[in-house]
């Protein structure tokens, strides 16, 4: 509780520092707060458009979604960025709090990606297994289609968002193997993979060379697919996320446009450029 | 002026002289020096209040209170559904990668010692001293940068390690780092033994080999021993290291071939995105307390024994 009522001291700072700065300037502010997934993203996004739009200022913070999400009912942000849909919850508190039904937006898209090293002989394989291995409960490449040798697993620092969403949605909220190496960074990750023939690895969707990229099936019985931008667009990828972003209601006004920009092909273009997906 | 300091009438005098600029700038020393052990003290006040909830049993996580039944746990999965805080595995994976540190680092680095200080020509000896104490002033992040790239993949291919980093490779590495602290301290305990004794020794008929091993190395046996100490302790807090390694998998397993997860890499890696006031924020140091208290102790036992010595010294053996 002590550390809620904190946040809300901090919010409420913010709130305070941008009336401040509309006093003092004239300019209109957009708030943004929310997902650390979503940051650099947002920052992009934000930069560019008040390049074109020297008039208004967006504000970017970080904290991650449920913070995010937490500002917006507690109307200290405009939007609020989640890399995770927002809860049952959360809606019921806007609508007791604004009569408001809260909005969607579907900003982008996110595919997690396994790296398998290029001598590996497995090039395919179902969600299923994927739990199964970083559950710890298959540790032989044999039992997936491979050679006769131990399963070496990479991951990320408990620290990151992408740890807590894969174990949500890969391995269903279940915790990690204890054997599996946890560094720092995706590049870590790939580069540890690209040193270890018997290692496997999970990451944002980086191209690096010396990886093998797995394609992925839902289940057994149905194809499997590599993560490229079109599968994942069209959800034949099955680890895929979309990033949102949270308004209290339908946006009007300068939120509005500002959410237009972003999904319109510029604002879509730098989704690509940052590294993720877009939602068209 | 030499019989001044025994007339009683002076003394007086130089007491009431005021120096005003001496003053001042005595009291700037005395209050810088203060100043820095007040900062000491606020840290550790601060580190010891962020572990308390722990220990009182008041922090609360997710799923309850985390009595100290939890911290006693077998897995460390801090950040998960069913969060567990056992800190063991930690402990054995300092350990572990300590052990194989030391046990490398402290013969090799004793027998550099004996050599630059007995058997190596002058030439040797200049080269070796500042080469090894460079060593010293190596960057962490630098060696683990070294180990991670190449002596993982090295050791892999040579031991057949089927994991790539491992406890045994960060060991090696952190012997790296360890191997100039325990050299230095043993090398000046070896050199400020009285000259006679080894010109004893060598009147005596005693060979170079035996006057080192058997009359050196035993009087200078406390002097090694702080390096020992010393040594245990640089090994066991060293973070970036071993963060960079050894794998960080907080595994409880004996074998030193697998990966481990140290107390002080746990710390670096998780602290900078905790939740702030959580119970994985007092967890984390709690493991700061527990790192403090051992290497403090660790020093204290160090200046302690270092201190007998120079005072049996003094005492009269010379």
């Amino acid at each position: 509780m002590k550390n809620l009522s904190k946040k809300i001291l901090v919010a409420g700072l913010c709130v305070v520092s941008a009336f401040g700065l509309i006093a003092a300037t004239g300019k209109k502010v957009i708030t943004v707060k929310g997902s650390d997934t979503m940051v650099i993203l947002a920052q992009r996004w934000a930069e560019q458009y008040m390049a074109k739009h020297p008039d208004v200022t967006v504000q970017v913070t970080g904290g991650g979604s449920g913070v995010g999400l937490s500002a917006l009912i507690n109307g200290t942000t405009d939007i609020a960025d989640a890399s995770r849909p927002i809860k049952g919850s959360e809606i019921e508190k806007i609508k007791t709090r604004f009569n408001a039904l809260s909005y969607e937006t579907k900003a982008a898209k996110d595919g997690i990606t396994l790296y398998l090293n290029e001598s590996n002989g497995v090039s395919e394989m179902t969600i299923a297994q994927i739990k199964a291995i970083y559950l710890g409960e298959i540790t032989n490449w044999k039992d997936v289609g491979g050679e006769d040798a131990k399963i070496v697993l990479y991951g990320r620092e408990n620290s990151s968002g992408t740890y807590v969403y894969f174990r949500d949605n890969v391995l269903d909220g279940k915790d990690y193997s204890s054997t599996m190496q946890s560094l720092p960074g995706t590049g870590a990750v790939v580069n540890a993979v690209v040193k270890d023939k018997l290692g496997i690895g999970y990451g944002g969707a980086a191209y690096a060379k010396g990886i093998k990229i797995l394609k992925v099936k839902k289940d057994a019985s149905s194809t499997a697919y590599e993560a490229t931008p079109e599968t994942i667009k069209s959800n034949l990828y099955p680890i895929t996320r979309y990033l949102y972003m949270y308004t209290k209601a339908k946006p009007i006004g300068d939120v509005k446009d500002y959410i237009d920009w972003i999904l319109s092909d510029e604002g879509q273009s730098i989704v690509t450029k940052v590294g993720y997906f877009p939602v068209k | 002026m030499t019989n001044s300091e025994n007339t009683a009438p002076r003394a007086p005098r130089t007491k009431t002289r005021i120096r005003p600029f001496e003053f001042i700038a005595e009291k700037l020393l005395a209050s810088i020096a203060f100043v820095s052990i007040f900062f000491i003290i606020l840290i550790l006040i601060f580190v010891f209040r962020e572990s308390l909830p722990l220990v009182l049993g008041t922090a609360t996580d997710d799923i309850g209170k985390v009595t100290l039944k939890r911290i006693f746990d077998l897995a460390w999965q801090p950040v998960s559904n069913t969060p567990q805080y056992g800190f063991l595995p930690l402990v054995v994976g300092s350990i572990k990668v300590t052990l194989v540190a030391l046990g490398v680092a402290f013969p090799v680095a004793i027998l550099a010692a004996l050599f630059t200080s007995t058997f190596a020509p002058k030439w040797a000896k200049e080269l070796m001293k500042p080469a090894i104490e460079i060593l010293a002033g190596f960057p962490s992040v630098v060696i683990g940068f070294f180990a991670l790239t190449v002596m993982a993949s090295l050791f892999q291919t040579v031991f057949h390690l089927h994991y790539r980093l491992n406890a045994f490779t960060g060991g090696i590495a952190l012997s790296l780092a360890v191997i100039p602290i325990v050299f230095t301290v043993a090398e000046d305990s070896i050199n400020v033994l009285p000259k006679t004794m080894r010109e004893a020794s060598y009147a005596l008929g005693a060979t170079k080999w035996e006057t080192s091993l058997f009359v050196l190395l035993p009087a200078a046996t406390p002097g090694i021993f702080a390096a020992f100490l010393l040594g245990l302790g640089r090994a066991f807090g060293e973070t970036m290291i071993v963060l960079m390694a050894t794998g960080n998998a907080a595994l409880l397993s004996p074998d030193i071939f697998e990966p481990v997860r140290t107390m002080s890499a746990t710390i670096g890696a998780e602290m900078a995105e905790v939740v702030f006031g959580d119970a994985h924020y007092n967890m984390l140091f709690f493991i700061g307390v527990c790192l403090f208290v051992f290497s403090f102790s660790l020093n204290a036992i160090a200046e302690l024994v270092i201190r007998q010595r120079l005072m049996k010294r003094f005492r009269g053996t010379a």
